[in-house]
């Protein structure tokens, strides 16, 4: 049985079902994001004292992990656009390339983590650490969400080209839809809870 | 949204957010006289710059491309 809609545009969405899919998804992200942000702000506003950021964390590394994200969206969107000009070996270096700086992001992740343990700083060191390990920690396991998708398109996904080239150019362009999602996220963690 | 509309609109992000680092490296410098804060927001204004100019080009490129 083929299944509708999944390049041409569905009539009474305008966009193909995958797309609607993603985007309903990412609807249901930006309220679980977006209620970890409203209690930040609303434990910073009713809290006496509230540390800066820039006090107990590492700003140069945070910086370097920004600058890999948004590389790594960069080179997301060169990946989709390679298979646009229908070259899967270009797609291939730059997905292979936003997977590597998805590692690069959650190696240094790592020992900005490591650092905190060192020093004894846990969640259940004080509010701010709570809420920082918890805000960071599920952006992380997101990252890890699209190091698997990713990878498979990668890999075993991949065979979909020779069959199905344009539904396989639309799979890319879903998952670079969800890692720009993720990547804006941490372009609002970010300032948030490292320089304010 | 396609994925070329919402790679602009991230672009479009991360400059306001590279030039919001440069400008707290400045205000951080001047306040607490941090040479490392002063040279961060050297390199945010100068990689917030690289992204407008990035954001242009890839405008036109994927417009060219024919991608949605």
């Amino acid at each position: 049985m083929q299944i509708p809609y999944t390049v041409e545009p569905r009539p009474d969405t305008g966009v193909y079902n995958a797309k609607l899919g993603i985007w309903l998804f990412l609807a249901s992200e930006v309220m679980l994001f977006g209620a970890l942000f409203s209690s930040y702000v609303l434990l910073r506003v009713g809290a006496t004292t509230w540390p800066h950021g820039y006090e107990h964390l590492n700003i140069p590394l945070a910086t370097v992990n920004t600058v890999v994200l948004i590389t790594s969206s960069v080179t997301m969107v060169m990946s989709w656009a390679s298979l646009a000009l229908k070259n899967l070996r270009k797609f291939r270096v730059y997905m292979g390339a936003t997977v590597g700086l998805a590692c690069v992001f959650l190696v240094i992740k790592g020992f900005e983590y490591a650092a905190k343990f060192e020093h004894g700083l846990y969640p259940s060191e004080s509010t701010f650490m709570a809420i920082y390990f918890t805000l960071t920690g599920l952006h992380g396991l997101h990252i890890i969400g699209g190091i698997v998708v990713n990878c498979y398109l990668l890999g075993p996904g991949s065979k979909m080209w020779k069959t199905d080239p344009a539904r396989f150019t639309n799979r890319v362009e879903i998952a670079g839809l969800y890692w720009h999602f993720v990547d804006l996220v941490w372009i609002f963690l970010f300032p948030v809870l490292y320089l304010l | 949204m396609s994925l070329k509309a919402f790679h602009l609109l991230f672009v479009t992000a991360s400059a306001i957010l590279a030039f919001g680092v440069g400008a707290w490296g400045i205000e951080a410098y001047s306040s607490r006289g941090e040479g490392g804060t002063l040279l961060l927001a050297l390199l945010s204004l100068l990689f917030g710059a690289g992204l407008v100019v990035y954001g242009v080009k890839v405008r036109t490129k994927l417009k060219g491309l024919g991608v949605q």
